[in-house]
């Protein structure tokens, strides 16, 4: 298992467990939990706390004849949902996010690549490939950011992220990550707000690439 | 003299590895909850009657809980249905080792909600391999026990608006901003009596572990 020194904060993981994260968001997070010990404790903290409060709700009453229903169909076999299990580098949330397949770079330019894995109204998830001794070009952000290493490792201003790391940026962190040497970095990036590549492309570019 | 099995359950693949499993006998399952029990019946003897008291017991709980969040009460009652469902497909992954029955429940009931309502599959953790340093026996079981207890002790020690609030943060109404526009409380207060709640409660978890 590796290091982790980067957690996600307790209160994310607080919203984690309420579902209250934008989906984006969720991906990261349960993809860092899929290696961190530590914050599946803190994830089961929260349980347990939601689960004291679902036992202290209060009651309202069923529609006649609900119990019945559902006793009548315990065992009608529920409809097969896939299982995306953790593959490679790519822990089980990622692969759901692929449905089970590889990713599809797309290059940026520079040799950095990405894969969108997601785009919603509450932000957008991708992965994204920066071979070792490239920086990803400076971006300002607008919103918050967290970028989780799933292989190799980057450095900026705040210090080094390796594999199960997770870094949260906000409109106050302006940075240069750059993927150390060794492996090429593969990180999974969820943003609420569309990202600034300041340094990589003219502004206009940007909804062709959609970054 | 009640037999529970507590093997741990299959679980999802996960990145590393799986952990042994262990087997106890409890008398007369004293000490567990009687939501354990009734979990672990349906787990081991797909018990009906189980299901239907935890059905009598749990429904009507689940819907209030469900309600709160804003959802009418015949949404409320769809989801209700999924998760009694889900608790009954799904009771193979119980491990009591882990969780506690109502927190099971509860991360059930939040994953279906939020499945049901934005209609996409909430992202969900690999399941991790068991501590090495930790051989499950039946003492972790009681532990949780014991924490869910406290617990619940707490939440009903808490001011009528530090639990308003709790609840609200628990039950997935969203933001901080869309707490304080629902409640007309200035977002300040609104974090500032989260962070109080919490930290009870946090107190009361720090003094179980
Ligand atoms: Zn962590």
């Amino acid at each position: 298992m590796p290091a982790i020194t980067h957690h996600i904060p307790d209160a994310m993981i607080a919203a984690y467990a309420a579902g209250s994260l934008p989906h984006a968001f969720a991906m990261v997070v349960a993809s860092h939990l899929s290696y961190c010990r530590d914050c599946q404790a803190a994830l089961g903290a929260h349980q347990s706390a939601g689960g004291a409060l679902l036992e202290a709700a209060h009651s309202e009453e069923l529609s006649p004849g609900m119990k019945a229903s559902v006793m009548a169909i315990l065992d009608k076999p529920p409809t097969p949902e896939p299982v995306y299990d953790a593959k490679g580098i790519y822990p089980g949330p990622v692969m759901q996010a692929l449905k089970g397949g590889a990713p599809r770079w797309r290059t940026l330019g520079m040799g950095v690549k990405q894969n969108i894995l997601y785009e919603g109204d509450g932000g957008s998830a991708r992965l994204l490939y920066i071979p070792a001794g490239q920086a990803v070009p400076d971006h300002t952000h607008n919103g918050l950011e967290l970028t989780l290493v799933l292989q190799g490792s980057f450095s900026d201003e705040t210090g080094r992220f390796g594999v199960g790391d997770v870094e949260i940026g906000d409109e106050d962190l302006e940075h240069t990550p750059v993927a150390d040497a060794g492996d090429p970095c593969i990180c999974l990036a969820a943003t609420d707000a569309p990202l600034r590549f300041s340094a990589l492309m003219p502004r206009l570019l940007q909804p062709l690439f959609r970054i | 003299m009640v037999t529970v099995n507590l093997d741990k359950p299959p679980g999802r693949k996960a990145l590393h590895g799986v952990s042994p499993g262990a087997t106890a006998a409890v008398s007369n399952g004293k000490a567990f909850s009687q939501l354990t029990i009734w979990l672990l019946a349906i787990r081991d003897q797909r018990d009906r009657a189980a299901f239907g008291a935890l059905f009598d017991h749990l429904a009507p709980r689940l819907k209030g809980f469900v309600m709160r969040s804003g959802a009418s009460s015949a949404l409320a009652e769809e989801i209700v249905q999924d998760v009694m469902l889900t608790i009954w497909r799904k009771a193979s992954q119980f491990d009591p080792h882990k969780a506690q029955a109502s927190a099971w429940i509860y991360q059930i009931a939040r994953n279906r909600h939020i499945d049901i309502v934005r209609k996409e599959h909430r992202p969900v953790p690999d399941e991790l391999s068991a501590d090495p340093g930790l051989e499950p026996d039946a003492s972790q079981i009681l532990g949780l026990e014991q924490e869910a207890e406290q617990l619940k002790l707490a939440i009903q020690q808490l001011q009528p608006d530090q639990k308003e609030m709790i609840e609200k943060a628990y039950i997935g109404q969203l933001t901080h901003q869309e707490i304080s526009s629902q409640t007309g409380l200035p977002l300040g207060t609104v974090k500032s009596r989260i962070r109080l709640g919490l930290g009870r409660l946090r107190k009361e978890l720090k003094g179980l572990r």
